[in-house]
């Protein structure tokens, strides 16, 4: 067994308990060990990817049980390249946060460390109910995070803090139900077994089958901001600090990642000869859901007064592409979104970042899309950050972003949808546009009064440095735009290909002991 | 015995709904802890609860599903307990520095206009 598989959750939990002891005494001593190990996540991620592009699914067994009796990891080109994202994602906001932001409250180390092990447990795990736990301690290290800050908008903070945690832990009993209820219905939690007895069951269990499918979409959609339920991000979002809300610009991909499984491996049309009772169940609801959520995105986008809050609404249509291309259920439509999820996450951390420098910037401190005065020097640097990621975020060329869109388009050329992905994704591509130029020009464009009076405000190299690795990753992902899609094509096409997923699962062998602690026992008349 | 297990776990689930619908945090709070107690009862009865059996082998009992409870549920209700009692230490200790911060336990973080403060 390759023991790299395990790393990702392993380094960011030794890293973060020991921050968690080092926190309050020895706080140079935490930052510069959360730095090391969220470097040291780089490095692994990127391993693991390059390893992963071998083509084979290789699974891990926790505890060393076979397959569907213990827990089971699982590294597929899918699940590497979300690990990189989290990884790279990670750095640029640790980068940022030790500019100040993480000396602002207790433990912001090692609660980011514990977001990063539930993140990449979660990408990596082979097993439902682990699943559950991973996105568990995902949420709890959120919960803290999103309370991070003292000062300003604090107040802002407890109540999205208050929605959030209550929705996520009525989320968590749904997912709960929908667990239990599957495992009622065919004795396994392993997702590859899963996919197996699910299209064994008899027909009377179908519709509770269903039922648990659907309570899974459910529940997957309040962490990817699909629309009946994407009501929490905004406000979640806007308040939180900086950093904090840069990392989560990954949380809502987890959703989006755990619908991409789901779909592809349990709840899939059967044409691989696995058909299931369950099948298909995503499948009429997602298009649907996913047009209205970039429908209801692109209003709020031009309705936003707070450049935070436009960022955020740029979350959620990022969400609404996102869900569109896995809706549309096809190979290329999947790789489309693989391609543009990669671009998106970037991007939108970048913006966050960004949004962070140009309120401190401003004479007013604040982020209100009404002109106020910036501070002397920061005119051309914000100008031109603000400018790149506009261009990243709208999908205009010669970003990434318009590839990932054009690729949607192409790829939903031959569906049933074709006419609304079209009309919807070039609409609210559109309404994004108009809504940052118009953010852009009140910002720096709007003359005022008092306009370069005001001091150059507190600066620290990290800021600098985050924001432009942020965007050198938002542009390097054009600039190798060939073989990050040749990557992401891989992965769809290794999506799709369940079978090598389900052997790889249930085939991998536990390790033989290197000693045979019942045989010595037998032997020395210790046990029967 | 299961007509009970099912009322219980719909009794415990409709009042864990309707408290979680409140716009106030502690019962929000209760409402959680009550929908979190119907899961956990939930998960256990998929489990094809049995009375009177071990859900450990023994050589002296047959290793089939007629003989021994199957153990997973068990160790999943246990998980799960720990995680929602967790949670909602957490959620108080969120609700009350909520309160405290501004002086209403609603949702919202303040009273709405035209509702007393109770």
């Amino acid at each position: 067994m390759n023991h790299l598989i395990v790393a990702p959750v392993a380094l960011p939990l030794v890293a973060g308990a020991l921050c968690a002891l080092l926190g309050g005494r020895r706080p140079r001593l935490a930052a510069a060990l959360s730095l090391g190990a969220t470097l040291g996540l780089v490095a692994i991620a990127v391993a693991l990817a390059l390893h992963a592009n071998g083509g084979t699914v290789q699974a891990y067994l926790l505890g060393n049980w076979a397959a569907p009796f213990g827990i089971s990891l699982a590294l597929d080109r899918l699940a590497a390249l979300m690990l990189v994202l989290t990884a790279l994602v990670a750095l640029v906001s640790l980068l940022y946060a030790l500019g100040g932001d993480h000396a602002r409250g207790a433990h912001f180390h090692s609660l980011f460390q514990f977001q990063l092990m539930g993140l990449c447990g979660a990408f990596l795990t082979a097993d439902l109910f682990n699943l559950f736990v991973f996105f568990e301690v995902l949420l709890s290290a959120s919960y803290g995070l999103l309370l991070h800050g003292d000062g300003a908008g604090q107040r802002e903070r407890f109540k999205a803090t208050v929605h959030y945690v209550i929705f996520n832990l009525a989320g968590s009993a749904l997912f709960l139900i929908a667990v239990s209820l599957l495992y009622g219905l065919t004795g396994t939690l392993n997702m590859a077994d899963l996919a197996i007895r699910l299209a064994d069951l008899p027909p009377d269990s179908a519709a509770l089958a269903q039922a648990a499918a659907l309570m899974l979409l459910v529940v997957f959609a309040v962490k990817a901001a699909l629309l009946p339920l994407y009501f929490w991000l905004p406000d979640a979002y806007a308040s939180a600090t900086a950093p904090v809300a840069a990392l989560f610009a990954i949380m809502t991909k987890v959703g989006v990642y755990a619908i991409a499984r789901t779909t592809t491996l349990l709840f899939r049309d059967g044409t691989d000869g696995l058909a299931s009772a369950a099948s298909l169940v995503f499948a009429p609801m997602l298009p649907v859901l996913a047009l209205a959520t970039l429908v209801l995105a692109a209003i709020g986008v031009l309705a936003a007064t707070r450049l935070r809050g436009l960022i955020a609404y740029l979350v959620v249509a990022s969400a609404g592409t996102l869900l569109l291309c896995l809706g549309l259920a096809t190979r290329d439509s999947v790789a489309a979104g693989l391609f543009y999820l990669v671009n998106s996450t970037l991007v939108a951390a970048a913006w966050f970042l960004i949004a962070d420098r140009v309120a401190r910037a401003r004479s007013s401190g604040d982020e209100l899309l009404q002109p106020t005065a910036l501070a002397r020097g920061t005119w051309a640097p914000l100008g031109v950050a603000f400018f790149i990621a506009a261009v990243a975020v709208a999908g205009m060329p010669p970003l990434a972003g318009f590839f990932g869109k054009a690729l949607l388009l192409q790829a939903a050329g031959h569906t049933a949808w074709a006419g609304w992905t079209v009309a919807l994704v070039l609409g609210s591509s559109l309404a994004i546009v108009v809504a940052l130029a118009r953010a852009g020009s009140s910002i720096f464009w709007k003359p005022v009064a008092d306009s370069g009076s005001t001091a150059a405000p507190r600066h620290h190299a990290m800021h600098t440095a985050a924001v432009v690795v942020g965007l050198a990753l938002v542009a390097s992902a054009s600039v190798f735009a060939r073989p990050l899609s040749a990557f992401t094509d891989a992965a769809a096409s290794q999506l799709f290909d369940r079978r090598a997923y389900i052997g790889a699962v249930l085939g991998a062998d536990p390790v033989p002991p290197a000693y045979d602690v019942r045989r010595e026992m037998r032997d020395r008349g210790e046990a029967k | 015995m299961n007509l009970l297990l099912a009322i219980g776990i719909g009794t415990f689930t409709g009042c864990g709904v309707w408290l979680l619908l409140r716009a106030r945090t502690f019962d929000a709070v209760l409402g959680l802890t009550l929908l979190s107690y119907a899961v956990n009862l939930f998960i256990f009865v998929m489990g094809r609860w049995k009375t009177g059996v071990p859900p450990i082998v023994n050589s002296d009992r047959l290793a089939t599903l007629a003989d021994t409870t199957d153990p997973l549920p068990q160790a999943l209700v246990l998980t799960a307990i720990v995680i929602s009692f967790a949670m909602t230490a957490l959620l108080l200790a969120l609700a009350l520095r909520t309160n405290a911060a501004t002086a209403s336990d609603h949702v919202d973080g303040g009273e709405p206009e035209g509702e007393a403060p109770r």
